[in-house]
């Protein structure tokens, strides 16, 4: 701003502009009210990230079980509950011959000991007898037997002095066991005398095996002999506690968790959409029964009306158990958004524009569908999202309490709830499930959030 | 008054009518009857034991008596149980699951009222955002999920320090209740949390904390008399939900800490189908939350007085 200068201005300073066609306007582009939320939800980091987490889920669901195909039914008996990343080695060994307790020569008797190797096949104990013992309990423990003589699993009694050899086969794993002999008196009480030892075993597959799971291309297969390793079947997130690959479940259970989460909410939503609008169009005593009705099934305690639900459509043989719940979910879930919605046509058909149309000659239909649904579109699609992770937790609640899916059908709740008996040994069989769970409701709720920010008609224009 | 809290008690007995009679038509409708059992039952004998149980009458005068048994307050006999009444069973149990929730209840509601405080006094600065973000996780992750990762980092954490700081699970004594009350009310806390913290953002810039401001208060007297008191009152209405969520919460925090609630009796007797038990304690939840709901109205409008009951 050069207003104080003091030179004199001349005549031939004041030329006439060209008068131009186009004049420089300062108006920002018309946008309409989906670009306007658009553009504001793509300034929102947390909405933004959600909604690529919502749509890495999808592609986990959809297109995860085109890209890793295993059945997420099959077992793999050799590895059970194993965390991903475990060692996948084994050792070829011939078939299994049943061992008659006898003493190789060239070992000595010699209290509790291990004769030859201790696999996955079989473990083959032997001992001295203890003097003055009426008979002997083995058991076996998977951790060390302390001072409070924590024997573990009693595999078997003996009378007597008759036996001192023992071949455990009862579902061995990789991993170090502790067998521990203990004395037992007339009256097959524990003794004061045990003796304790601590076995590794080494996991081994037979020949049979290897090709029975196609474990090695046949070429490979052909020069096999026992001695070698090989490597068994790789389960990215390992197995569960009846050796099915994790993976694979998990994809399984993110369609039944987002089926039922996606679906459920559109049914109910959409029903209360019809319910509320019906209400708050029509207005009046029609309005007040029917608002009353929803306000009735307010009231009901929705959880336990789910269980009782559950119960009484019962899940047969061979059903999964989803549809009851759908059903059940639309059921108690509309009212929610019958209120919403009614509010909202309420409140709009005040609206002077609502008036302007009907002055112009708009039907019903028209004012309906051009002005009415559009406008609580926002409030709807929010409503939405937000019913999406209640869904996700319904479910999974049901099935955690084991009201939900049936087996072997997987969902991310009845995920969890098989995983909770193994959680001290085996935490992944939890957390994956658990961690899917928690990222999908995070996911949906942040996006509503963002949503609701990006829809709010207040909001508009306010950068 | 008299008249609004006649009208609300009329609905909330409508209301639980309404639950008893779906739950008995419900149950009736299960497929099987009590007497189907594994062992063959001769038809006399059959016979014979319907006529016992009044399962031989026709469905309206069945209802009619569990109906008139219910308002007597005799729920019957568990049938996996054969040797308790399902009365017993709900007064045996209930104290521990009340117990328990009223801690949780606690946790949550001060809980809630105190980060939601903080962090709107704290906006957009450093605690807000540490909070907020817990209070999105706490929202985000299941109680059952909570249960077990706390019972596992207890675990861990009794290993590491070679004593038994708390214990893992069971019921007793005050320190059993502690973790699984704070994880029943984490997920409410966190609900509260946010909604405290928006009505408490809502407050901080209303005229009369202005005015209470330039009158020289001092700021601990504003914040507890004029801001607290009354961003609280938001979450006071939510409270009835909010006491729903936890019962209903208890059922698997309960069956995660192995505690002997109603919750997780519940849980197993509808595993087990144990019919009677279930319709016992459904009408039972279902009046109870009824009536929590309605004592939670009745509190607002004692604690706000420009909420007219009408």
């Amino acid at each position: 701003m050069t207003q104080s200068s003091a030179t004199p201005v001349s005549q031939d300073e004041f030329a006439p502009l060209q008068r131009q066609q186009q004049q420089h306007r300062l108006v920002r582009p018309s946008r309409t009210y989906w670009q306007d939320a658009w553009l504001r939800l793509k300034t929102n980091t947390r909405a933004l990230v959600s909604l690529y987490l919502v749509m890495a889920l999808a592609f986990f669901t959809l297109v995860g079980p085109l890209l890793w195909t295993v059945d997420p039914n099959s077992q793999d008996v050799d590895q059970i509950s194993q965390p991903p990343g475990a060692d996948r080695r084994a050792m070829v060994v011939p078939a299994f011959t049943a061992w008659e307790g006898a003493l190789p020569a060239d070992s000595a008797a010699d209290g509790l000991q291990v004769l030859g190797p201790a696999t996955t096949q079989s473990v083959r104990l032997h001992w001295e007898v203890m003097p003055g013992a009426a008979a002997y309990r083995l058991y076996r423990t998977l951790f060390p037997v302390g001072e409070e003589r924590a024997f573990g699993l009693p595999l078997i009694d003996f009378p007597g002095e008759q036996q001192t050899w023992y071949e455990d086969r009862l579902d061995l794993r990789a991993r170090t066991y502790y067998y521990s002999l203990v004395e037992l008196d007339e009256n097959n009480q524990p003794g004061e005398r045990f003796q304790t030892l601590a076995v590794p075993v080494q996991r081994v597959v037979t020949r049979n095996e290897v090709a029975e799971r196609n474990l090695l291309a046949a070429a490979e297969f052909e020069t096999l002999q026992a001695g070698d390793e090989v490597l068994l079947t790789w389960h990215p997130l390992g197995t569960d506690y009846l050796g099915r690959d994790m993976l694979a479940r998990l994809m399984a259970g993110a369609r039944v968790s987002l089926f039922i989460g996606v679906v459920a909410p559109a049914l109910f939503v959409l029903f209360g959409v019809l319910y509320g609008s019906m209400a708050g169009f029509v207005g009046g005593r029609a309005d007040q029964v029917l608002m009353r009705f929803a306000d009735f099934v307010v009231a009901l305690p929705f959880l336990l009306f789910m269980i009782l639900f559950q119960v009484v459509f019962g899940i047969g043989p061979g059903e999964s158990g989803i549809v009851p719940m759908l059903i059940a979910l639309v059921v108690l879930s509309w009212p929610a958004t019958a209120r919403l919605v009614r509010g909202q046509i309420m409140q709009i058909r005040q609206e002077a524009y609502i008036s302007a149309a009907r002055l112009l000659g708009g039907s019903r239909i028209y004012l309906i569908l051009r002005h009415m649904i559009p406008n609580t579109m926002g409030v709807i699609l929010v409503t939405l999202t937000f019913a999406v992770p209640s869904a996700i937790f319904t479910e999974a609640f049901l099935s955690f309490i084991g009201m939900g899916v049936a087996p072997p059908a997987a969902s991310w709740g009845s995920m969890c709830n098989e995983g909770l008996k193994t959680m001290l040994t085996h935490p992944h069989e939890l957390i994956f499930p658990a961690l899917l769970i928690s990222i999908t409701v995070l996911a949906f709720n942040l996006l509503g959030d963002g949503l609701r920010d990006a829809l709010d008609a207040r909001m508009r224009n306010s950068e | 008054m008299a008249a609004y809290l006649f009208k609300r008690l009329l609905q909330g007995v409508i209301t639980v009518w309404f639950i008893a009679t779906a739950t008995f038509f419900a149950m009736h409708n299960v497929p099987g009857d009590p007497l189907s059992d594994q062992r063959a039952v001769s038809p006399a004998i059959r016979a014979n034991l319907e006529a016992r149980y009044g399962l031989d009458r026709p469905v309206h005068e069945q209802y009619l008596i569990y109906m008139g048994n219910m308002l007597k307050g005799d729920f019957g006999i568990s049938f996996t149980q054969q040797n308790r009444e399902v009365n017993d069973i709900i007064r045996e149990h209930f104290p521990v699951s009340a117990t328990l929730g009223i801690l949780a209840i606690t946790f949550a509601a001060l809980g809630g009222i105190l980060w939601g405080a903080l962090t709107a006094l704290y906006r957009n600065r450093l605690p807000d955002t540490v909070i907020m973000l817990l209070v999105i996780l706490g929202i985000s992750v299941p109680s059952f999920v909570f249960a077990a990762l706390g019972q596992l980092a207890l675990v861990n954490l009794n290993a590491f320090t070679g004593v038994s700081l708390l214990p893992v699970a069971g019921w007793g004594s005050i320190s059993h209740m502690l973790l699984p009350a704070l994880v029943l009310g984490l997920g409410t806390m966190a609900y509260l949390t946010r909604l405290m913290r928006s009505s408490m953002l809502e407050i901080i810039n209303s005229d009369y904390v202005r005015t209470a401001r330039a009158k020289g208060l001092p700021p601990a007297r504003i914040f507890a008399r004029h801001q607290l008191r009354n961003a609280i009152l938001p979450v006071i209405t939510v409270l009835g939900p909010a006491i729903a969520a936890i019962t209903t919460g208890g059922f698997v925090v309960e069956l995660v800490f192995a505690i002997p609630g109603l919750g997780r009796y519940f849980v197993q007797a509808v595993q087990q189908l144990d019919y009677t038990v279930i319709m016992g304690t459904t009408v039972f939840y279902g009046a109870f939350l009824v009536f929590m709901v309605i004592l939670v109205d009745l509190l607002y409008s004692w604690i706000d007085p420009r909420v007219r009951l009408q």
